[in-house]
């Protein structure tokens, strides 16, 4: 390093030194990162578990330096409610896609909300299945052309895409449910409070914490990575507003 | 004047995405286009090292966590 300078930004400890698998300028690698920063400047590398889906992020266990679980596809909500339940003084969340939640977990992801289990889900919402070559999700917005809808989404067809932030936020057992994105440095400074956050009010015990990430998918959409910032900037977000949706400690302060 | 702040970009972890150079503020990074990582990469690098104000804006945006940022130190 040179003379007067000193270190502003680093990789986190916790994120282990191995190459993600991830595409260039996939979101999954920049939420890897946050998420592990807020476990390391919360100190709680020890106690915290983690359950990985089916999808891109299978292998979320390979890059992040603490305990993991590897669930049945969709069904990570019930590992987590076990693990939760079995080891309360653990931090313990879910890390899951679109076609995991959305799809074949929907029940499982609804249940568990509704129980107001104690844990936190990320909910990595990028409107296509990525790992078996984009498909069109519960989440693909009207018109979007996917390779199972290459004429875009008919919804008369195949219906609306799916608001999940709204939807769990309407279940009492939920204590807080944010729509967060990744697309601009502001923004992920802000995620990574909203993940700071999350982990609080699961450590005070009040309830299942949402937190949704609008992400990206630059080979699904098959643009550049900067071309899909557009796309999550314009379209996305006008179909999947951000902000809080719920927030049982706002009316406590 | 010496620069506010340097940044290091490690060629291997770097997937040459651009995002750090779309977000960069001062525009003093770019893709080395005329050379590769062992990857087949263009990765990213300090291209104008004297206009570097040292935001981390490039390493908090970076999916690959592959920038570490310095800042010249206020007490001089």
């Amino acid at each position: 390093m040179k003379d007067g300078y000193e270190l502003v930004y680093k990789r986190p400890a916790t994120l282990l030194d191995a190459r993600m698998h991830y595409c260039p300028g996939c979101f999954h690698s920049t939420m890897h990162k946050i998420i592990m920063e807020v476990v390391e400047e919360m100190g709680i590398e020890e106690d915290t578990i983690g359950v990985s889906p089916v999808g891109c992020s299978v292998f979320a266990y390979n890059y992040m330096d603490i305990d993991f679980q590897q669930a049945a596809h969709g069904r990570a909500c019930a590992v987590a409610t076990g693990i939760k339940r079995s080891l309360p003084d653990k931090f313990v969340f879910t890390y899951q896609g679109d076609g995991d939640l959305a799809a074949i977990g929907t029940a499982e992801t609804i249940h568990s909300c509704n129980r107001g289990e104690n844990f936190t889900i990320f909910f990595i919402n990028n409107a296509i299945y990525g790992m078996t070559g984009g498909q069109m999700a519960p989440t693909t917005l009207e018109g979007q052309k996917t390779s199972t809808s290459p004429y875009g989404r008919d919804i008369k067809n195949v219906g609306h895409p799916l608001r999940m932030a709204e939807m769990v936020s309407q279940l009492p057992g939920v204590a807080y449910c944010e729509r967060l994105v990744l697309n601009t440095p502001a923004n992920v400074r802000k995620a990574k409070k909203s993940i700071k956050k999350a982990f609080e009010i699961q450590k005070q015990g009040l309830g299942m914490t949402f937190l949704e990430v609008v992400s990206n998918c630059p080979s699904g959409w098959k643009c550049s990575p900067v071309e899909s910032l557009d796309f999550v900037g314009e379209d996305m977000l006008k179909y999947y507003p951000l902000g809080v949706k719920k927030d049982v400690t706002a009316n406590s302060n | 004047m010496a620069a506010k702040g340097f940044v290091e970009i490690s060629v291997e972890g770097c997937k040459g995405c651009g995002l750090c150079v779309h977000h960069c503020p001062v525009k003093c990074l770019s893709l080395k286009m005329d050379d590769t990582n062992s990857f087949g990469l263009h990765y990213a690098y300090l291209s104008n090292e004297e206009t570097c104000i040292g935001c981390a804006n490039c390493a908090v945006i970076c999916p690959d966590a592959a920038i570490t940022v310095y800042r010249q130190s206020k007490a001089v």
